[in-house]
Protein backbone atom coordinates (compact mmCIF):
# COMPACT_ATOMS: atom_id res chain seq x y z
CA UNK A 1 0.00 0.00 0.00
CA UNK A 2 2.68 2.53 1.05
CA UNK A 3 4.49 1.17 -2.24
CA UNK A 4 1.68 3.03 -4.07
CA UNK A 5 1.47 5.76 -2.32
CA UNK A 6 5.95 6.08 -3.03
CA UNK A 7 5.64 5.10 -6.98
CA UNK A 8 2.28 7.80 -7.11
CA UNK A 9 4.59 10.33 -5.57
CA UNK A 10 7.63 9.42 -7.47
CA UNK A 11 5.28 9.48 -10.38
CA UNK A 12 4.43 13.65 -9.99
CA UNK A 13 8.03 14.13 -8.99
CA UNK A 14 9.21 12.72 -12.30
CA UNK A 15 6.24 14.05 -14.35
CA UNK A 16 7.42 17.53 -13.23
CA UNK A 17 10.62 16.70 -14.20
CA UNK A 18 10.04 15.95 -17.13
CA UNK A 19 7.73 18.82 -17.66
CA UNK A 20 10.23 20.95 -16.71
CA UNK A 21 13.13 19.27 -19.09
CA UNK A 22 10.48 19.59 -22.04
CA UNK A 23 9.58 23.09 -20.91
CA UNK A 24 13.51 24.11 -20.63
CA UNK A 25 14.76 22.09 -23.79
CA UNK A 26 12.39 24.27 -25.90
CA UNK A 27 13.17 27.45 -24.19
CA UNK A 28 16.65 26.68 -24.80
CA UNK A 29 16.14 25.65 -28.47
CA UNK A 30 14.34 29.58 -29.10
CA UNK A 31 17.44 30.82 -27.31
CA UNK A 32 19.47 28.93 -29.55
CA UNK A 33 17.97 30.36 -32.66
CA UNK A 34 17.84 33.73 -31.51
CA UNK A 35 21.46 33.32 -31.09
CA UNK A 36 22.04 32.22 -34.37
CA UNK A 37 20.27 35.22 -35.32
CA UNK A 38 22.82 37.21 -33.81
CA UNK A 39 25.62 38.50 -36.20
CA UNK A 40 28.52 40.57 -36.31
CA UNK A 41 30.18 42.50 -39.02
CA UNK A 42 33.69 42.89 -39.48
CA UNK A 43 34.80 46.16 -41.59
CA UNK A 44 38.24 46.52 -42.95
CA UNK A 45 40.92 49.42 -43.88
CA UNK A 46 40.62 51.03 -47.11
CA UNK A 47 42.14 49.26 -49.74
CA UNK A 48 42.96 46.29 -47.33
CA UNK A 49 43.76 43.27 -50.44
CA UNK A 50 41.84 40.49 -51.02
CA UNK A 51 44.40 37.78 -49.43
CA UNK A 52 44.33 39.76 -46.04
CA UNK A 53 40.44 39.45 -46.32
CA UNK A 54 40.69 35.51 -46.76
CA UNK A 55 43.42 35.16 -44.12
CA UNK A 56 41.04 36.98 -41.57
CA UNK A 57 38.04 35.00 -42.88
CA UNK A 58 40.21 31.60 -42.28
CA UNK A 59 41.16 32.83 -38.87
CA UNK A 60 37.43 33.74 -37.47
CA UNK A 61 35.86 30.21 -38.84
CA UNK A 62 38.51 28.31 -36.34
CA UNK A 63 37.40 30.40 -33.47
CA UNK A 64 35.16 28.48 -30.56
CA UNK A 65 31.78 30.29 -31.21
CA UNK A 66 31.13 30.72 -34.98
CA UNK A 67 28.80 29.30 -36.85
CA UNK A 68 28.87 30.40 -40.23
CA UNK A 69 31.32 33.37 -41.54
CA UNK A 70 29.83 35.18 -44.70
CA UNK A 71 31.77 37.21 -46.92
CA UNK A 72 29.83 40.06 -48.59
CA UNK A 73 31.85 41.87 -51.44
CA UNK A 74 31.47 45.52 -52.03
CA UNK A 75 29.38 45.14 -55.03
CA UNK A 76 27.09 42.98 -52.90
CA UNK A 77 26.97 45.32 -49.52
CA UNK A 78 25.83 48.24 -52.27
CA UNK A 79 22.89 46.19 -54.09
CA UNK A 80 21.58 45.21 -50.66
CA UNK A 81 21.86 48.61 -49.64
CA UNK A 82 19.89 49.60 -52.73
CA UNK A 83 16.97 47.30 -52.49
CA UNK A 84 16.91 48.30 -48.57
CA UNK A 85 17.25 52.00 -49.35
CA UNK A 86 15.87 53.16 -53.10
CA UNK A 87 12.91 50.41 -52.93
CA UNK A 88 10.01 53.33 -53.44
CA UNK A 89 12.76 55.34 -55.72
CA UNK A 90 14.92 53.29 -57.85
CA UNK A 91 15.59 55.96 -60.02
CA UNK A 92 17.49 57.91 -57.21
CA UNK A 93 20.15 55.00 -56.83
CA UNK A 94 20.92 55.31 -60.85
CA UNK A 95 22.90 58.34 -60.27
CA UNK A 96 25.17 56.31 -58.44
CA UNK A 97 26.10 54.06 -61.60
CA UNK A 98 29.36 52.75 -61.69
CA UNK A 99 30.19 53.95 -58.53
CA UNK A 100 29.67 51.98 -55.60
CA UNK A 101 29.83 54.71 -52.51
CA UNK A 102 30.24 50.98 -50.55
CA UNK A 103 33.42 50.55 -52.16
CA UNK A 104 35.44 50.25 -48.66
CA UNK A 105 32.60 48.18 -47.05
CA UNK A 106 33.44 44.39 -47.90
CA UNK A 107 32.64 42.48 -45.04
CA UNK A 108 32.27 39.42 -43.53
CA UNK A 109 28.70 38.61 -41.42
CA UNK A 110 29.43 36.00 -38.97
CA UNK A 111 26.81 34.02 -36.95
CA UNK A 112 27.79 32.53 -33.53
CA UNK A 113 27.14 29.81 -32.39
CA UNK A 114 27.40 30.10 -28.51
CA UNK A 115 26.58 33.85 -27.82
CA UNK A 116 28.82 34.53 -24.76
CA UNK A 117 31.94 34.04 -26.92
CA UNK A 118 30.91 37.65 -28.43
CA UNK A 119 32.88 39.55 -26.30
CA UNK A 120 36.44 37.24 -26.89
CA UNK A 121 35.65 37.05 -30.49
CA UNK A 122 35.15 40.79 -30.73
CA UNK A 123 38.74 41.40 -29.28
CA UNK A 124 40.57 39.19 -30.74
CA UNK A 125 39.14 39.60 -34.22
CA UNK A 126 39.70 43.70 -33.93
CA UNK A 127 43.52 42.08 -33.76
CA UNK A 128 43.83 40.66 -36.52
CA UNK A 129 45.49 42.65 -39.44
CA UNK A 130 43.14 44.93 -41.79
CA UNK A 131 40.38 44.80 -39.66
CA UNK A 132 38.59 48.58 -39.07
CA UNK A 133 35.98 48.26 -36.93
CA UNK A 134 34.18 44.97 -35.51
CA UNK A 135 30.15 45.43 -34.62
CA UNK A 136 28.35 43.46 -32.52
CA UNK A 137 25.20 44.54 -30.64
CA UNK A 138 27.23 43.97 -26.72
CA UNK A 139 23.15 44.63 -24.97
CA UNK A 140 21.44 41.80 -27.18
CA UNK A 141 24.21 39.58 -26.20
CA UNK A 142 24.31 40.07 -22.78
CA UNK A 143 20.42 39.38 -22.40
CA UNK A 144 20.91 36.46 -24.17
CA UNK A 145 23.68 35.28 -21.88
CA UNK A 146 22.24 35.82 -18.98
CA UNK A 147 18.81 34.30 -19.66
CA UNK A 148 20.18 31.16 -20.82
CA UNK A 149 22.47 30.89 -17.14
CA UNK A 150 19.09 32.10 -15.55
CA UNK A 151 17.47 29.22 -17.36
CA UNK A 152 20.01 26.77 -16.32
CA UNK A 153 20.30 27.80 -12.86
CA UNK A 154 16.47 27.30 -12.12
CA UNK A 155 16.69 24.06 -14.26
CA UNK A 156 19.20 22.75 -11.84
CA UNK A 157 17.65 23.84 -8.46
CA UNK A 158 14.05 22.42 -9.54
CA UNK A 159 15.87 19.24 -10.24
CA UNK A 160 17.87 18.78 -6.88
CA UNK A 161 14.49 19.96 -5.36
CA UNK A 162 12.73 16.76 -6.80
CA UNK A 163 15.80 14.64 -6.82
CA UNK A 164 15.61 15.50 -2.90
CA UNK A 165 11.51 15.07 -2.17
CA UNK A 166 11.74 11.66 -4.30
CA UNK A 167 15.01 10.02 -2.22
CA UNK A 168 12.69 11.67 1.17
CA UNK A 169 9.70 9.45 -0.29
CA UNK A 170 11.81 6.38 -1.14
CA UNK A 171 13.96 6.25 2.10
CA UNK A 172 10.24 6.38 3.92
CA UNK A 173 9.11 3.57 2.12
CA UNK A 174 12.08 1.56 2.86
CA UNK A 175 11.71 2.33 6.63
CA UNK A 176 8.33 1.71 6.58
CA UNK A 177 8.97 -1.18 4.96
CA UNK A 178 11.24 -2.48 7.36
CA UNK A 179 9.31 -1.46 10.35
CA UNK A 180 6.39 -4.13 8.94
CA UNK A 181 8.92 -6.73 7.81
CA UNK A 182 10.86 -6.02 11.17
CA UNK A 183 10.60 -9.44 12.96
CA UNK A 184 10.97 -11.16 9.49
CA UNK A 185 14.13 -9.36 9.33
CA UNK A 186 14.77 -10.75 12.92
CA UNK A 187 14.49 -14.45 11.92
CA UNK A 188 16.62 -14.15 8.83
CA UNK A 189 19.62 -12.82 10.68
CA UNK A 190 19.03 -14.93 13.05
CA UNK A 191 19.19 -17.94 10.61
CA UNK A 192 22.44 -16.40 9.31
CA UNK A 193 21.28 -14.36 5.83
CA UNK A 194 23.76 -12.53 4.58
CA UNK A 195 23.43 -8.45 4.56
CA UNK A 196 23.06 -8.58 1.18
CA UNK A 197 20.22 -11.40 1.27
CA UNK A 198 18.46 -9.10 3.85
CA UNK A 199 19.02 -5.68 2.03
CA UNK A 200 18.28 -7.07 -1.32
CA UNK A 201 14.39 -7.19 -1.52
CA UNK A 202 14.69 -3.92 -0.41
CA UNK A 203 16.69 -2.66 -2.95
CA UNK A 204 14.58 -4.50 -5.84
CA UNK A 205 11.31 -2.87 -4.49
CA UNK A 206 12.97 0.71 -4.22
CA UNK A 207 14.48 0.44 -7.54
CA UNK A 208 10.93 -1.32 -9.04
CA UNK A 209 9.33 2.06 -7.44
CA UNK A 210 11.66 4.17 -8.95
CA UNK A 211 11.01 2.28 -12.76
CA UNK A 212 7.25 2.32 -12.41
CA UNK A 213 7.52 5.93 -11.26
CA UNK A 214 9.61 6.81 -13.93
CA UNK A 215 7.74 4.73 -16.52
CA UNK A 216 4.13 6.05 -15.87
CA UNK A 217 4.76 9.72 -15.74
CA UNK A 218 6.94 9.76 -19.39
CA UNK A 219 4.22 7.84 -21.18
CA UNK A 220 1.65 10.63 -20.29
CA UNK A 221 4.00 13.27 -20.49
CA UNK A 222 4.88 12.02 -24.55
CA UNK A 223 1.38 11.69 -24.87
CA UNK A 224 0.12 15.12 -24.13
CA UNK A 225 3.49 16.87 -25.38
CA UNK A 226 2.26 14.91 -28.56
CA UNK A 227 -0.88 16.05 -28.90
CA UNK A 228 -0.17 19.89 -27.77
CA UNK A 229 2.10 20.09 -30.20
CA UNK A 230 -0.13 18.80 -32.71
CA UNK A 231 -2.68 21.06 -31.54
CA UNK A 232 -1.34 23.80 -31.53
CA UNK A 233 0.53 23.71 -34.83
CA UNK A 234 -2.85 23.04 -36.11
CA UNK A 235 -4.61 25.33 -34.62
CA UNK A 236 -2.72 28.46 -34.06
CA UNK A 237 -0.92 29.22 -37.08
CA UNK A 238 0.13 32.35 -36.35
CA UNK A 239 2.20 31.36 -33.18
CA UNK A 240 4.08 28.81 -35.66
CA UNK A 241 6.71 31.71 -36.59
CA UNK A 242 8.10 32.35 -33.21
CA UNK A 243 6.82 29.79 -31.67
CA UNK A 244 8.12 26.72 -32.59
CA UNK A 245 8.42 23.57 -30.42
CA UNK A 246 10.59 20.93 -30.72
CA UNK A 247 9.20 17.48 -31.96
CA UNK A 248 8.69 15.19 -29.39
CA UNK A 249 11.23 12.52 -30.83
CA UNK A 250 13.43 14.91 -29.95
CA UNK A 251 12.94 15.86 -26.62
CA UNK A 252 12.46 12.70 -25.56
CA UNK A 253 16.10 11.10 -27.05
CA UNK A 254 17.31 12.72 -23.96
CA UNK A 255 14.13 12.55 -21.45
CA UNK A 256 13.49 9.10 -22.10
CA UNK A 257 16.36 7.67 -20.75
CA UNK A 258 17.40 10.74 -18.08
CA UNK A 259 13.95 9.99 -16.51
CA UNK A 260 14.46 6.18 -16.63
CA UNK A 261 18.03 6.51 -15.18
CA UNK A 262 16.33 8.87 -12.36
CA UNK A 263 14.19 6.67 -11.48
CA UNK A 264 16.07 3.93 -11.07
CA UNK A 265 18.75 6.25 -9.61
CA UNK A 266 16.76 7.62 -7.10
CA UNK A 267 15.01 4.12 -6.57
CA UNK A 268 18.03 2.56 -5.70
CA UNK A 269 20.62 4.56 -3.78
CA UNK A 270 17.41 5.82 -1.46
CA UNK A 271 16.51 2.34 -0.61
CA UNK A 272 20.19 1.37 -0.32
CA UNK A 273 21.22 4.21 1.78
CA UNK A 274 18.01 4.15 4.38
CA UNK A 275 18.45 0.19 4.62
CA UNK A 276 22.02 0.67 5.41
CA UNK A 277 21.02 3.79 8.42
CA UNK A 278 18.00 1.21 9.23
CA UNK A 279 19.36 -2.01 9.25
CA UNK A 280 22.20 -2.69 11.67
CA UNK A 281 22.96 -6.35 10.26
CA UNK B 1 32.39 -26.28 22.19
CA UNK B 2 30.96 -23.57 23.79
CA UNK B 3 33.70 -21.87 26.65
CA UNK B 4 32.66 -18.86 28.61
CA UNK B 5 35.51 -17.49 30.56
CA UNK B 6 34.85 -14.37 33.02
CA UNK B 7 31.82 -13.37 31.02
CA UNK B 8 29.87 -10.31 32.34
CA UNK B 9 27.26 -8.15 30.74
CA UNK B 10 26.31 -4.49 32.15
CA UNK B 11 23.08 -2.58 30.64
CA UNK B 12 23.48 0.83 30.26
CA UNK B 13 21.53 1.62 33.64
CA UNK B 14 24.03 -0.23 35.29
CA UNK B 15 22.56 -3.33 36.27
CA UNK B 16 24.87 -6.46 35.56
CA UNK B 17 22.77 -9.27 33.43
CA UNK B 18 25.79 -11.55 33.80
CA UNK B 19 28.14 -11.21 36.26
CA UNK B 20 31.73 -13.13 35.55
CA UNK B 21 30.10 -16.29 34.85
CA UNK B 22 32.80 -19.15 33.55
CA UNK B 23 31.20 -22.17 31.53
CA UNK B 24 32.35 -25.02 29.63
CA UNK B 25 29.64 -26.83 27.24
CA UNK B 26 31.32 -29.58 25.45
CA UNK B 27 30.10 -30.79 22.03
CA UNK B 28 27.21 -33.16 21.89
CA UNK B 29 25.93 -31.87 26.04
CA UNK B 30 21.98 -31.03 26.63
CA UNK B 31 22.30 -28.50 28.89
CA UNK B 32 19.65 -26.99 31.26
CA UNK B 33 20.19 -23.16 31.55
CA UNK B 34 17.57 -22.15 34.44
CA UNK B 35 16.82 -19.54 36.96
CA UNK B 36 14.20 -16.72 37.50
CA UNK B 37 13.34 -13.94 35.93
CA UNK B 38 16.26 -11.40 35.15
CA UNK B 39 18.45 -14.14 36.39
CA UNK B 40 20.83 -13.61 33.06
CA UNK B 41 19.42 -16.61 30.93
CA UNK B 42 18.00 -14.77 28.14
CA UNK B 43 21.07 -12.83 27.74
CA UNK B 44 23.30 -15.58 27.84
CA UNK B 45 21.59 -16.80 24.63
CA UNK B 46 21.68 -13.55 23.23
CA UNK B 47 25.01 -13.12 23.83
CA UNK B 48 26.01 -17.06 22.01
CA UNK B 49 23.83 -15.52 19.14
CA UNK B 50 25.80 -12.52 18.80
CA UNK B 51 23.02 -10.60 19.08
CA UNK B 52 24.63 -8.46 22.15
CA UNK B 53 28.81 -8.00 23.42
CA UNK B 54 29.88 -8.75 26.63
CA UNK B 55 31.30 -6.38 28.49
CA UNK B 56 34.24 -7.84 29.40
CA UNK B 57 35.56 -11.92 29.43
CA UNK B 58 35.46 -14.36 26.21
CA UNK B 59 33.28 -16.40 24.66
CA UNK B 60 34.50 -19.33 22.54
CA UNK B 61 32.26 -21.14 20.49
CA UNK B 62 33.55 -23.94 18.23
CA UNK B 63 37.05 -22.67 18.68
CA UNK B 64 35.97 -18.69 17.15
CA UNK B 65 36.35 -16.10 20.13
CA UNK B 66 33.35 -14.62 19.10
CA UNK B 67 34.80 -10.80 20.83
CA UNK B 68 37.56 -11.08 17.71
CA UNK B 69 34.86 -12.00 15.06
CA UNK B 70 34.14 -9.26 12.13
CA UNK B 71 30.08 -8.15 11.25
CA UNK B 72 30.36 -10.10 8.06
CA UNK B 73 31.60 -13.30 9.82
CA UNK B 74 28.48 -13.33 11.83
CA UNK B 75 26.08 -14.49 8.91
CA UNK B 76 28.52 -17.75 8.64
CA UNK B 77 28.64 -18.41 12.17
CA UNK B 78 25.03 -18.11 13.16
CA UNK B 79 24.32 -20.74 10.47
CA UNK B 80 26.11 -23.03 12.96
CA UNK B 81 23.44 -22.60 15.53
CA UNK B 82 19.55 -23.37 15.16
CA UNK B 83 17.23 -21.29 17.34
CA UNK B 84 13.84 -21.96 19.07
CA UNK B 85 11.93 -19.01 20.82
CA UNK B 86 9.09 -19.33 23.50
CA UNK B 87 6.89 -17.40 21.00
CA UNK B 88 7.97 -19.53 17.69
CA UNK B 89 8.29 -16.37 15.40
CA UNK B 90 6.59 -17.87 12.44
CA UNK B 91 6.07 -16.11 9.77
CA UNK B 92 2.38 -15.89 9.58
CA UNK B 93 1.99 -15.19 5.75
CA UNK B 94 3.84 -18.01 4.74
CA UNK B 95 2.63 -21.63 5.28
CA UNK B 96 4.70 -24.61 6.79
CA UNK B 97 6.77 -25.49 4.36
CA UNK B 98 7.82 -22.46 3.42
CA UNK B 99 8.63 -21.22 6.89
CA UNK B 100 11.00 -24.16 6.57
CA UNK B 101 12.19 -23.73 3.03
CA UNK B 102 12.91 -19.79 4.24
CA UNK B 103 15.92 -20.74 6.36
CA UNK B 104 17.67 -23.13 3.83
CA UNK B 105 16.62 -20.00 1.14
CA UNK B 106 18.77 -17.76 3.66
CA UNK B 107 21.44 -19.69 3.19
CA UNK B 108 21.34 -19.74 -0.92
CA UNK B 109 20.29 -23.61 -0.73
CA UNK B 110 19.60 -25.06 -3.85
CA UNK B 111 15.75 -25.81 -4.87
CA UNK B 112 16.27 -29.34 -5.32
CA UNK B 113 17.51 -30.09 -1.99
CA UNK B 114 15.10 -27.72 -0.31
CA UNK B 115 12.60 -30.17 -1.76
CA UNK B 116 14.62 -33.11 -0.12
CA UNK B 117 15.39 -31.21 2.67
CA UNK B 118 12.03 -29.86 4.18
CA UNK B 119 9.86 -32.52 4.00
CA UNK B 120 12.55 -34.65 5.89
CA UNK B 121 12.36 -32.09 8.59
CA UNK B 122 8.57 -32.30 8.50
CA UNK B 123 8.69 -36.22 9.08
CA UNK B 124 10.85 -35.91 12.03
CA UNK B 125 8.29 -33.41 13.93
CA UNK B 126 5.47 -35.44 12.93
CA UNK B 127 3.72 -32.51 10.69
CA UNK B 128 4.03 -34.01 7.17
CA UNK B 129 0.57 -34.06 6.40
CA UNK B 130 0.39 -30.22 7.54
CA UNK B 131 2.90 -28.55 5.04
CA UNK B 132 0.19 -26.32 3.59
CA UNK B 133 -1.26 -25.09 6.60
CA UNK B 134 -0.60 -21.85 7.97
CA UNK B 135 1.09 -21.37 11.54
CA UNK B 136 -2.48 -19.50 12.38
CA UNK B 137 -4.30 -23.11 11.70
CA UNK B 138 -2.23 -24.94 14.33
CA UNK B 139 -1.72 -25.17 17.90
CA UNK B 140 0.74 -24.00 19.76
CA UNK B 141 3.02 -27.41 19.71
CA UNK B 142 2.32 -27.59 16.34
CA UNK B 143 4.12 -24.60 15.81
CA UNK B 144 6.79 -25.18 17.93
CA UNK B 145 7.21 -28.25 15.87
CA UNK B 146 7.81 -25.65 13.44
CA UNK B 147 10.39 -23.69 14.64
CA UNK B 148 12.49 -26.94 15.68
CA UNK B 149 12.55 -28.20 11.84
CA UNK B 150 13.34 -24.58 10.60
CA UNK B 151 15.96 -24.50 13.39
CA UNK B 152 16.90 -28.11 12.28
CA UNK B 153 16.75 -27.93 8.85
CA UNK B 154 20.26 -26.34 7.80
CA UNK B 155 21.80 -28.73 10.34
CA UNK B 156 23.26 -26.89 12.85
CA UNK B 157 26.10 -27.74 15.46
CA UNK B 158 24.40 -26.59 18.27
CA UNK B 159 20.66 -25.74 19.15
CA UNK B 160 19.69 -23.49 21.29
CA UNK B 161 16.25 -23.28 22.56
CA UNK B 162 15.07 -19.71 24.46
CA UNK B 163 11.60 -21.12 26.81
CA UNK B 164 10.56 -23.57 23.90
CA UNK B 165 7.76 -25.16 26.14
CA UNK B 166 6.76 -21.51 27.43
CA UNK B 167 3.64 -21.19 25.50
CA UNK B 168 2.87 -25.45 25.77
CA UNK B 169 0.61 -27.78 27.27
CA UNK B 170 2.17 -30.69 29.58
CA UNK B 171 1.92 -32.75 26.79
CA UNK B 172 2.75 -30.84 23.95
CA UNK B 173 6.10 -30.00 25.76
CA UNK B 174 6.96 -33.44 26.55
CA UNK B 175 7.05 -33.85 22.62
CA UNK B 176 9.07 -31.06 22.02
CA UNK B 177 11.64 -32.01 24.69
CA UNK B 178 10.96 -35.70 23.19
CA UNK B 179 12.48 -33.94 19.54
CA UNK B 180 15.29 -32.09 21.43
CA UNK B 181 16.66 -35.24 22.79
CA UNK B 182 16.28 -36.91 19.02
CA UNK B 183 18.18 -34.15 17.76
CA UNK B 184 20.91 -34.60 20.48
CA UNK B 185 21.10 -38.27 20.65
CA UNK B 186 22.34 -37.10 16.34
CA UNK B 187 25.11 -35.07 17.75
CA UNK B 188 24.00 -31.22 17.89
CA UNK B 189 25.08 -29.72 21.06
CA UNK B 190 21.37 -28.59 22.53
CA UNK B 191 21.14 -25.37 25.23
CA UNK B 192 17.55 -25.37 26.65
CA UNK B 193 16.64 -22.27 29.11
CA UNK B 194 13.94 -23.00 30.66
CA UNK B 195 11.67 -22.63 33.54
CA UNK B 196 9.51 -26.22 33.72
CA UNK B 197 10.69 -27.90 36.50
CA UNK B 198 8.69 -31.39 35.61
CA UNK B 199 10.73 -31.49 32.36
CA UNK B 200 14.32 -30.62 33.74
CA UNK B 201 13.21 -32.96 36.49
CA UNK B 202 11.97 -35.75 34.31
CA UNK B 203 15.02 -36.15 31.38
CA UNK B 204 18.19 -35.69 34.02
CA UNK B 205 20.44 -33.70 31.91
CA UNK B 206 23.10 -31.31 32.68
CA UNK B 207 21.73 -27.82 34.74
CA UNK B 208 23.23 -24.51 35.07
CA UNK B 209 21.55 -22.73 37.36
CA UNK B 210 21.56 -18.93 37.45
CA UNK B 211 20.69 -16.39 39.85
CA UNK B 212 21.50 -12.50 39.84
CA UNK B 213 24.10 -12.80 36.74
CA UNK B 214 25.97 -15.93 38.21
CA UNK B 215 26.10 -19.68 38.29
CA UNK B 216 24.90 -21.03 41.50
CA UNK B 217 24.64 -24.67 40.39
CA UNK B 218 26.03 -26.32 37.71
CA UNK B 219 24.85 -30.43 38.28
CA UNK B 220 25.36 -33.47 35.69
CA UNK B 221 22.15 -36.04 35.38
CA UNK B 222 20.04 -33.37 38.02
CA UNK B 223 17.13 -32.07 38.59
CA UNK B 224 15.54 -28.34 38.69
CA UNK B 225 16.40 -28.17 42.69
CA UNK B 226 19.38 -29.73 44.43
CA UNK B 227 19.08 -33.29 44.70
CA UNK B 228 19.37 -33.84 48.59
Amino acid sequence: MFSLASIATMSACIFLFGLFFALVQNFQNMIKEAEEAVTMIVYFEKDTPQETMDAVGREIQTRDGVGRVEFVTAEQAWDSFKVGYFEERPELAEGFEDDNPLVDYAHYEIYLDDVSQQDNLVTYIQSLAGVRRVKASKEVADILVGFNSLVGYVAVSIIILLLCVSVFLISNTVTIGIAVRKEEIGIMKLIGATNSFVKAPFVVEGILIGIIGAALPLGLLYYLYNSLTRYVAGEFDVLTGFLAFLPVEEVFEILLPAGLLLGVGIGFFGSFFTIRKHLKV
Amino acid sequence: MIVLDNVTKAYAKGTHALNGISLHIDKGEFVFITGSSGSGKSTLIKLLLKELEPTSGSIKVNGINLGRMKNRAIPRYRRMLGVVFQDFRLLKDRNVYDNIAFAQRVIITPTKKIRKNVPAMLSLVGLAEKYKSFPRQLSGGEQQRVALARALVNSPEILLADEPTGNLDPKNSKEIMRLLEIVNERGTTVVVVTHNQEIVDEMKKRVIVLDKGVIVRDERQAGYTYAD
